[in-house]
């Protein structure tokens, strides 16, 4: 397992899963390309965390198969999985300090190595954590404790990289450079990233492909430059409407 | 969702909590229809105007208790309200909180030390009346001491009611200029009137299943309630088929009534802990803040009476020659030991449960919904089958085998624990599952399970809760006599067991040092496990 989380550039394959969440259907045959960031949007409700949820193993699908790199994953727990979630909320344990919640990515029973100890120390200094080790997340603010959570992505370094609107509840400004962050880290690791958003501007800035989901299916995949502009998907166009101006002069 | 096997073993502990529990229960029922298919002619003769007699005394002392205690409990409960001010609020608070962890002997001693006929109290009111203070022995008794236990409970779940209201209510009530009739009337009265069906079943329920208040105060067979009589057809007549009767006929009695109570909509556990948080300044006249004050001060002075009578006797007694006694030393010990067996059975049935439930609550399946909604509210039954019911089929199982006074350790253990689990799980349930709402998927995510999880992660999120549920575990079964009662023995004695054989020959100093010493035990241990709880919770 270890040998297979060191290797980078791994891509990512929905291969006709099917699954049912409460009365809705859902089935997704996709692939996302390795070392890039993938945008996902789609209406609340859609299926796009449940997407995530399958592929990093919290939720079982009825038939199907999931693939990272060549392996299926699909029987695999959570943990064993080549895979780092990023959540909304609820990253973090709230009694833990920021270099224990970092840690556990290394030891999920906290016993670190010396070189544990660095690599936290390395994640902390990255993310603009370094001085706050032993603050506890209600200490710190809304941008920083995803911060904490970037910092344990990258200690566990795990070549797939979930984000469930991660920033949704930061301002603009804490946004932009989480943003930045962000790709600076894909960058340097080589993550495949998928990337729930609900703003255009922000998959435009970051992501080199998109995948619209709609009513637990995946409406249009492709390349992120195809879905801005007057070709574009009906689907999508219909889902960002007249914001559809605007992310055409960002990009 | 979540791995396979932690969820499996988590259902797999939940289901044998279940089955641990449905054996002591099933055992009980066991031993009442075996005798009952044995004797069936004993258990039909027992039906007799003394029988039907009982069964009214028990109805009518738990509905007069009801009145008594939830009535005063609607005035009280909306002075506390009305003046967050008032000076030692979280003392009077805290003072009505103390009857829940105060074992129901204590509490009697207490009455009896202030209005027994060598009471405290009985001069005066000897001279009040002009005739000699009979002593408050029967239905009196029983009443003062059922409104001593639950007028503070009540008070404290009007007061919960009242504190639900949205604070913009009462700016709102405050800026249509309401005066005081006009705010109860149209604010108050509504929220504590939705209440009202469940607190006061819940104090009826309470009562119905007294028995340590009863066997006590009652007075002879003018003043006996159905768990009372099971406890002397077992302990003094020897009449099993009788005691079979009353039995069958108590849990009748309280499955109607949980029955009647559920279609009120009367939530039937009462919460260990309350949070009771004061509200904003509320402008109040001075007549009203005067009979305000007179309401709270007259509740205040019921509560702290017998507690300051159970301290006062309890010094008077020869404290120093009690504690050189081998035998207080010795029910002291097996007291303690006791609980604290009881407590930790007791925590870990709740937290299997709790536990199991959430597990089953993630699947969505059919089976899996009834299971959690077994472990979920399951928890009602305990009223319906209390300890003497549950202690009284034993006891009839046993009774042929010889082992019913060495069964006694078991029994005190395993019924005190099954009586404090729907309370321990009251603890445990809410924080347990908002930590696992919190935490699943990252734990999930970072291989957090068994020992490490548990650990790193839910200890400390559930160290408080473990610690109100295991001290309130502990301190009802530190002040058990329902029973011990049946079961005790002169080589199993427990501190109330040896209470009340002190209270049966006369030796009342005696009794009232034991209970000094028995509440002090059950006090402080709340105490400490509040205190523990509340310095790991920063």
């Amino acid at each position: 397992m270890i040998d297979r989380n060191a290797v980078a550039e791994v891509g990512v394959q929905l291969d006709d899963i099917r699954f049912r969440y409460d009365d809705m259907e859902m089935r997704f045959d996709v692939a996302f390309r390795p070392a890039t960031i993938t945008a996902i949007m789609g209406p609340s409700g859609s299926g796009k965390s449940t997407l995530l949820n399958l592929i990093a193993g919290f939720e079982t699908p009825l038939s199907g198969r999931i693939l990272i790199g060549d392996v299926d994953v699909t029987s695999e727990a959570p943990a064993e999985r080549p895979v780092s979630m990023v959540f909304q909320e609820n990253n973090h344990f709230a009694h833990l300090d920021v270099e224990k919640n970092v840690g556990l990515g290394r030891s999920a029973s906290l016993r670190l190595a010396e070189v544990d100890r660095a690599a936290v120390a390395d994640a902390l200094r990255r993310t603009g954590l370094e001085g706050k080790e032993k603050r506890l997340p209600r200490e710190l603010s809304g941008g920083e404790r995803q911060r904490v959570a970037l910092a344990r992505v990258l200690v566990r370094d795990r070549p797939v990289l979930l984000l469930d609107e991660p920033f949704g509840s930061l301002g603009p400004a804490l946004r932009d450079e989480m943003l930045e962050l962000l790709v600076s880290v894909q960058a340097e690791r080589r993550m495949t990233v998928l990337f729930i958003t609900h703003q255009p501007e922000d998959a435009a800035r970051v992501a080199a492909d998109m995948v619209f989901i709609e009513e637990g299916k995946v409406a249009a995949a492709g390349p992120l430059k195809d879905f801005f502009g007057e070709a574009g998907p009906a689907a999508f166009r219909r889902y960002i409407g007249n914001r559809l101006e605007f992310a055409r002069k960002r990009t | 969702m979540i791995s396979r096997s932690t969820m499996n073993s988590r259902v797999l502990a939940g289901i044998l909590s279940m089955m641990a529990i449905a054996a002591l229960i099933g055992g009980a029922f066991a031993g009442l229809i075996a005798e009952g298919i044995r004797d069936l002619s004993g258990v039909f003769g027992a039906f007799d105007a003394y029988l039907a007699r009982i069964i009214w005394f028990t109805l009518w002392q738990a509905l007069l208790s009801a009145v008594l205690s939830v009535i005063p409990a609607i005035f009280v409960a909306r002075a506390l309200s009305r003046h967050p001010g008032f000076p030692g609020r979280a003392f009077i608070l805290g003072l009505f909180a103390l009857p829940l962890a105060l074992p129901a002997i204590v509490a009697a001693l207490g009455i009896l030390a202030l209005l027994g006929r060598a009471g405290y109290l009985a001069a005066p009111l000897s001279g009040i009346s002009g005739v000699a203070w009979p002593g408050i022995y029967g239905l009196g008794g029983i009443l003062v001491a059922h409104v001593f236990f639950n007028l503070p409970l009540a008070t404290r779940l009007f007061l919960e009611a009242l504190d639900t209201l949205p604070t913009d209510q009462w700016r709102l009530a405050s800026q249509l200029g309401m005066g005081p009739v006009a705010t109860f009337r149209l604010i108050e009265w509504p929220t504590m009137r939705a209440a009202l069906p469940g607190i006061a079943g819940l104090v009826f329920m309470l009562c119905i299943t007294s028995f340590t208040i009863v066997l006590t105060l009652g007075g002879g067979p003018a003043a006996t309630t159905l768990e009372v009589a099971i406890y002397q057809a077992l302990r003094f007549d020897f009449d099993p088929a009788r005691a079979v009767t009353f039995t069958l006929l108590q849990i009748v009695l309280t499955v109607i009534v949980m029955l009647a109570l559920g279609r009120l909509g009367a939530d039937v556990a009462p919460d260990a802990n309350l949070s009771v948080a004061s509200r904003k300044s509320v402008r109040i006249g001075p007549m009203e803040t005067v009979l305000n004050t007179a309401i709270v001060l007259t509740a205040l002075v019921f509560v702290a009476g017998p507690i300051m009578a159970t301290v006062v006797a309890g010094l008077g007694a020869d404290l120093v020659r009690l504690a050189g006694e081998a035998a207080v030393w010795q029910a002291t010990m097996t007291s303690i030991f006791l609980a604290v067996l009881s407590a930790c059975l007791s925590v870990g049935l709740a937290w299997s449960l709790a536990s199991a439930r959430r597990a089953l609550a993630d699947r969505r399946s059919k089976a899996a919904r009834f299971l959690e909604s077994v472990a979920g509210t399951g928890a009602g039954f305990v009223l319906v089958v209390p300890p003497i019911v549950l202690g009284a089929g034993w006891f009839v199982l046993l009774r042929h085998s010889g082992l019913v006074f060495a069964a006694a350790p078991v029994m005190v253990v395993a019924v005190n624990a099954v009586m404090a689990m729907p309370f321990a799980i009251r603890a445990i349930r809410p924080a347990h599952d908002a930590a696992a709402e919190r935490n699943e998927k990252l734990c999930a995510q970072l291989g957090l399970s068994g020992w490490n999880r548990w650990k790193l992660i839910d200890w400390p999120a559930l160290r408080r809760p473990f610690a109100t549920g295991f001290a309130f575990a502990m301190a009802l079964s530190l002040g058990d006599l329902g029973v011990i009662a049946l079961f005790g023995s002169d080589s199993v004695q427990t501190l109330p067991y040896l209470l009340l054989g002190r209270l049966g020959s006369y030796r009342t100093d005696d009794a009232a040092g034991l209970a000094l010493l028995l509440g002090l035990l059950c006090l402080t241990l709340v105490f400490i496990a509040d205190r523990f709880g509340r310095e790991h919770a920063r």
